[in-house]
């Protein structure tokens, strides 16, 4: 238990020392991706290739290490997913992509037995080989501040974070600071909320600040539901503690004594490893009564959400805290002011506590240094689609999408044409080759008719099928209502029966209007977030793609071949051997002919199905 | 002195304490749409009918934006009548719109706005699913394919009633409000007071309507129609039948049943004044006894099957006597017993939960119960209606004999509070008509939720709680029981404000529901009999038809189901 | 069906959360880790024990999409169809598994109580699109080739989940 500032300064001192004697340090990734990519197998071959070998090693701080060692961790994720699974060395950085098994023996023989790199093993591009994380153009182009340690650490061991100067800013906000000071410079950081709508954090801490409640509360929302979005899951996987520490610096500021972190039900390893960060916090008196020694009292809870993805929406979340139906509630009152059990409540997501101790550490003025005035800092993306390099990237606001697709993402997959990104999830809308060189930052995008959201990059080549696109995203939208408010739980669903129509060949002339003039109401009069944004990917899929959605309603022709019922399929009468092989295979009895004659199709019964495509073995039949 | 205004359609309206700018703008004199907006029940938002357009072109919802000195708001721009026709098409465009076979054809707000609204085609096909029609029980009918998910039901039946017998079930567009696990209402926890049915605004759930049996026995020449008429029915149907509403029309309503063909009118305000006599000596037997206290009332069916399913530790508190309608049903079968023609007793009550009273087997003498068929006060006006009767020019009739009299005490049944009243002027020992108005004004009377009395008898300074609305029930027992609070004798009403706001009286606003209980107050003053036992008809009874048979006809057993 | 509930293993369960109404969504959660669905029977021990009514319960129970009113199979399969997984095509992984189990949406589970096919909102590893998981364990890069690997080994006990 850590009862002053000394304790936890000779604690640092202690666990420094001990991870500088490891001399050689083997991080394999155990993110939720590299895991599914059998990552814990590479960790227990380790551990047994080490133990056969009599290699000294450690695998936590919390034991005095004999000689030096060399330690061995489960990290959280790089980010760098597609390559997964990762293994790193330190401290000449090398990383190691794609591992199996059979390869630990080599890793352990030449970089930590050895020291040098096992080249077959390392990241190539062409002819380029990159041995070190820092040179991968994935890597290199990356400003990382909040997932500065993801992969470097240690994710279970507070040990490791503290030894990496965490903590550092609770200390310095409780013994050299007061809370207003602490306030100030969050403010003159103008950080702005990573959850989507950039409402400046220090403004939300100062209305709650200012309440005269008996009780306040901490609220971190980890309900990051955006499909194609896992920042804060990795965060949470990866960097526990600072997130903590940024809620911590928060209840310090805003005088509340009780946190809660709620977690989507799909991230059960968040949820482990967020509650071994709590419980080591707690051991070391992080948190709980009289953090330091202090008169701060703070704990923090976790609730599990049961899913539903409108509980990220601020009122439905904290409903869903308190054992309800997650429906939003009209507002005022606001959530600072009326929010858990009726409390004032500082509402912020995982990325944005994330982002406050190096605010406090490093002063205001060093996070404004990062990005453009209006919308300082880094913004953490998760880029995926049709690109090559998918995964979890962190860049600094103001980095333009080009950048971003090409240089991090390196470009398109199987040489495609870049044809639109969705930025922002089922909220969001999507940017096309035009705003290539917009500087995304939360104003910009505003602009264009998109929001940052929770960041979420799909990117979608020429083959994708915008139509489909914003019917994906309202069937998403639609099964994801609460059903509360009428524009919302109705309209969506017209919405969507609109865009099935149209993707089936069903599509009336007036239907784009109707659409239009759907999303119209729904905008202006939904009552949360989630309606409000609803109809936002049918818009801008519209403004940019409106001829895609003509086609479909006009010549009933998908352009990109993706709608399956508007596939049109025929058999080439001289290329038809009759052999009746497509008919047997047709499940809906479309097709019918003479046995060495040219077979036809019927389209008026032909689903579409492409199985008669698969079976025919000359090539006959055809699609448009 | 300064005002705050807000500017209405360019007119500055004075913000006087209003809690939303719906109530400002409704003063305003502009008659804002809204489904889901009660001001008894929590604000909830979700219609978007309400919204108003700011000077920025931004939308609020009028039902939750407190007034704020400065606003510049516009309550009907080309915008927002867009809005209102576009939600409204989406609702109808689920909803069964064959609106002339609807129970609430002429009173659903559906309907009214959508006409107010002119929307003219509906361009989406209903794919809903289409539910069966819930009629399991004897109250109120449930029909899912005319909800517009407004919440009030659900609303009034957690927050105000605390039974939760329905809720919102899944999400989004397969959103339903349903019992647990959609079983029939009759199965669940409901309690029958059918505020849910007060509440709806379309006909997604209506009260159970008997007036076809009570034609028939109308019209049967063989059937003798005994009526009797609950207080709260007599100030409860003048706003509809155009006469002013609260006023005493109990001569009207006696005459026009008579033309409509029944035998004998009643008065079920003189059962009432058998449950005082009941009641009250009860209620010294177990002050004498000291067992069984607090005694809580047992007028209430809802609440007596409150405490069946909630509470059934309670049962022994609750009262052996039957409700007004029910004692004075038994003596009417009893009075009848040799009657050469069947005889039919029909009551005409303020309540949904009556119709259920009276089907239970306690209530039942070989099969057949005491009251034949319950009419609310809506299907008595709806009655009369159909009779074609002019009812505002009827000439007032007098109640029937031999049980034509009535105390004033019997007559403030009707309204929360009156009950108690009843019983404190029976206990009284001083009977002059100063002790009246001091019992009057000793906390018992008003619309409040809780109310609470002390009494002196003899030595005993009696504690007195009068509740309505179930879920003040509910606080009050936790608070009994956690030794917070100690009563001797607790009045409970199920619908807020007592039976004149029961859920089969016409709709009507908080304004409408003080004014029925100013009428009652007003006929108790009319009366020239004022206390139970003053009654001469009750004194006849005694020592007459009930004698030897007090228990039998006017006392029940509730606990036997439970033991 | 009535029978499953273990009055003491939920007695446990409310124990833990110290009968708190408002954490009925842990409770519930908790229930369905024990019995992979939420049994009817729980609803009225809960309302009992709770103070709140079997509606109520119900309402929530029908709100979250995690939980279930059925019996599930051993093997829960859930399919992500976020949007990464959703444009690398994983409406094919989901229709074969559905052909290969002979389900549909509406029919989640086989009737041996083997296998339930759902989907599953994003699941966070786009990475590795399509993916699914198998009882909470993740697999990405999935095709309608895998999937029948993947079943064939379920049955076999080769892959274990």
């Amino acid at each position: 238990m850590l009862k002053s500032r000394e304790d936890l300064q000779n604690l640092r001192a202690l666990y420094k020392e001990r991870l500088d004697r490891q001399k050689v340090k083997i991080l394999i990734c155990a993110g939720t991706a590299c895991v599914a990519n059998g990552s814990l197998k590479l960790y227990d071959t380790f551990m047994k290739l080490i133990q056969e070998k009599g290699i000294n090693c450690v695998v936590d701080l919390e034991h005095e290490p004999e000689g030096d060692p060399i330690g061995v961790k489960k990290s959280g994720c790089h980010g760098f997913c597609e390559m997964g699974p990762l293994v790193r060395i330190e401290p000449k950085g090398y990383l190691y992509v794609k591992v199996k098994p059979e390869d630990c023996e080599e890793i352990l023989e030449t970089s930590v037995v050895g020291d040098t790199c096992v080249e077959r093993l390392t990241y190539h591009k062409g002819d380029e080989t990159h041995k070190h994380q820092e040179s991968i153009p994935f890597y290199k182009m990356q400003k990382r501040v909040v997932l500065e340690h993801c992969g470097q650490i240690d994710a279970t061991s507070i040990g490791e974070y503290i030894a990496k100067d965490g903590y550092t800013a609770l200390e310095k906000a409780l013994f050299e600071m007061t809370p207003e000071e602490v306030l100030r410079e969050v403010e003159i950081s103008n950080l702005r909320g990573r959850g989507g709508g950039g409402f400046p954090t220090a403004r939300k801490w100062s209305q709650v600040k200012r309440q005269k409640a008996k009780e306040k509360y901490i609220v971190c929302n980890g309900d990051e539901g955006d499909p194609g979005a896992f920042m804060d899951r990795s965060v949470m996987e990866s960097d526990p503690h600072k997130m903590l520490e940024g809620m911590i610096l928060a209840a310090y500021v805003c005088g509340a004594k009780q946190g809660y972190i709620y977690v989507r039900a799909e991230y059960p390893l968040a949820v482990k490893r967020l509650g071994i960060a709590i419980e080591q916090a707690r051991e070391l008196g992080i948190l709980g009564d009289h953090i330091l020694g202090t008169d701060l009292c703070f704990d923090i809870k976790i609730s599990r959400g049961a899913g539903a993805f409108v509980c990220g929406e601020g009122s439905a979340l904290t409903a869903s805290i308190e054992g309800k139906r997650g429906m939003p509630r009209v507002k005022p009152p606001r959530t600072v002011e009326h929010g858990l059990y009726d409390s004032p409540t500082v509402l912020n997501n995982v990325e944005t506590y994330a982002n406050v101790p190096a605010i406090v550490l490093n002063g205001g003025q060093w996070f404004r240094s990062i990005g453009p005035e209006n919308s300082p800092g880094t913004k953490a993306f998760a880029l995926t689609g049709n690109i090559v390099n998918t995964g979890l990237i962190e860049v600094a606001m103001g980095t333009t999408l080009r950048e971003i697709i090409y240089d991090i993402g390196g470009g398109m997959r199987d040489g495609a044409e870049f044809k639109a990104v969705q930025i922002g999830g089922p909220s969001g809308g999507c940017l096309t080759k035009e705003h290539l060189d917009l500087p995304l930052d939360f104003d910009n995008l505003k602009k264009v008719g998109a929001m940052i959201g929770s960041g979420g990059l799909v990117v979608m080549d020429e083959h994708t099928c915008m139509v489909e696109v914003a019917r994906f995203f309202m069937s998403f939208t639609q099964n994801e209502s609460c059903g509360k408010c009428v524009p919302c739980r109705e309209g969506t669903k017209r919405m969507l029966e609109i865009l099935e129509r149209i993707v089936a060949g069903n599509g009336q002339p007036g239907d784009v209007e109707l659409l239009e003039e759907l999303a119209e109401t729904i905008s202006a009069t939904a009552l949360c977030g989630l309606g409000k944004s609803a109809a936002l990917p049918v818009l801008s899929t519209i403004k940019y793609f409106r001829d895609e959605y003509d086609a479909h309603i006009n010549d009933k022709v998908c352009p990109t071949k993706t709608c399956q019922k508007l596939r049109k399929i025929y058999i080439d009468p001289a290329l038809c051997k009759g052999c009746s092989k497509c008919a047997r295979n047709c499940p809906a009895g479309a097709i019918t002919g003479q046995i060495k004659s040219p077979f036809v199709i019927d389209s008026a019964k032909c689903v579409k199905c492409g199985a008669c495509v698969s079976a025919c073995a000359f090539h006959a039949v055809k699609e448009d | 002195m300064s005002r705050d205004f807000v500017m209405v359609d360019n007119i500055p309206v004075a913000i006087e304490g209003e809690k939303n700018l719906l109530s400002l703008i409704r003063k305003a004199g502009i008659e804002l749409p809204t489904f889901c907006y009660h001001s008894e029940l929590s604000v909830y938002g979700a219609c978007r009918m309400c919204m108003v357009e700011n000077k920025w072109g931004g939308m609020e919802a009028a039902c939750s934006t407190p007034p704020k000195a400065g606003m510049v708001i516009y309550t009907n721009t080309p915008k927002l009548r867009r809005y209102r026709k576009m939600i409204l098409e989406l609702l109808l465009s689920n909803h069964c719109r064959d609106c002339t076979t609807c129970e609430k054809n002429g009173e659903c707000k559906l309907q009214e706005l959508a006409e107010r609204f002119g929307i003219k085609r509906v361009r989406f096909q209903n794919t809903a699913d289409q539910p069966k029609l819930d009629d399991s029980s004897p109250c109120i009918v449930r029909d899912t394919n005319k909800c517009i998910l407004c919440g009030d039901c659900v609303r009034m039946c957690n927050e105000v009633q605390n039974v939760g017998a329905i809720d919102f079930m899944s999400r989004g567009a397969k959103m339903t409000v349903s019992t647990a696990f959609h079983i029939p209402i009759a199965e669940s926890n409901c309690v029958g007071c059918g505020q849910c049915a007060a509440v709806c605004p379309t006909g997604a759930i209506v009260v159970k309507k008997e007036t076809d049996q009570v034609w028939a026995a109308l019209n049967d020449k063989k059937t003798k129609v005994v009526v009797q008429i609950a207080p709260a029915v007599r100030v409860g149907l003048g706003g509809k039948l155009g006469q002013k509403a609260g006023d005493d029309l109990m001569g009207k309503i006696v005459a026009a049943l008579k033309r409509m063909g029944a035998d004998e009118v009643y008065d079920t305000a003189t059962g009432a004044d058998l449950t005082v006599m009941e009641e009250a000596n009860e209620f010294i037997e177990r002050l004498e006894s000291g067992e069984n206290l607090p005694l809580f009332t047992s007028c209430c069916p809802a609440w007596i099957q409150y405490v069946e399913k909630k509470h059934p530790e309670l049962l022994p508190n609750v009262s052996t006597c039957r409700s007004p309608m029910e004692m004075f049903g038994s003596v009417l079968k009893e009075e009848n017993k040799h009657s050469r023609r069947k005889t039919v007793v029909v009551a005409i009550m303020p309540c949904t939960a009556k119709k259920f009273e009276a089907a239970r087997e306690e209530f039942k003498e070989n099969g057949v119960p005491y009251i034949d068929y319950v009419l609310t006060t809506q299907e008595l006006i709806q009655m009369i209606k159909e009779s074609g009767i002019y009812f505002s020019e009827l000439e007032s009739e007098a109640i029937d004999m031999p049980f034509s009299d009535k105390s004033g005490a019997g007559v403030i049944f009707g309204v929360t509070g009156g009950v108690t009243e009843a019983v404190i002027r029976r206990l009284a020992e001083d009977k002059s008509s100063a002790e009246l108005r001091s019992i009057a004004f000793n906390g018992v009377r008003g619309m409040q939720g809780l109310k609470e009395t002390t009494v002196q008898y003899g030595e005993r300074e009696l504690k007195i709680a009068i509740v309505s609305g179930l879920k003040n029930a509910e606080d009050l027992i936790q608070r009994m029981k956690s030794g917070e609070t100690h009563y001797d004798f607790v009045e409970v009403m199920a619908c807020p404000g007592g039976c004149v706001c029961g859920a089969g009286q016409p709709i009507t606003d908080a304004e409408g529901k003080k004014k029925r209980g100013a009428g009652l107050y007003a006929a108790d003053k009319m009366c020239s009999i004022k206390r139970s036992e003053e009654n001469p008809v009750v004194m006849s009874l005694y020592g007459d038809l009930l004698k030897g048979k007090v228990h039998k006809l006017l006392h029940v057993d509730y606990q036997k189901g439970n033991r | 069906m009535e029978s499953v509930c273990d009055v003491i293993q939920l007695d446990k369960i409310l124990e833990k959360y110290q009968y708190d109404p408002g954490s009925i969504i842990a409770i519930l959660q908790d229930t369905q880790e024990v019995y992979h669905y939420l049994p009817r029977c729980v609803f009225p021990y809960y309302s009992s024990k709770l103070g709140i009514s079997e509606a109520q319960i119900f309402s929530i129970a029908t709100f979250y999409e995690n939980f279930s009113l059925e019996p599930k199979g051993k093997y829960v399969i859930k399919v992500c169809d976020g949007t990464a997984c959703h444009v690398r095509k994983s409406t094919a992984i989901l229709e074969q598994l559905r052909s290969e189990l002979g389900l549909s949406p509406s029919k989640k589970t086989t009737d041996d109580l083997l296998f339930t096919v759902e989907t599953v909102s994003c699941l966070g590893a786009c990475g590795l699109a399509p993916t699914l998981t198998v009882n909470d364990k993740v697999m990405g890069m999935m095709s309608p080739d895998k999937v029948k690997e993947l079943l064939t080994g379920l049955k076999e006990g080769t892959i274990d989940a």
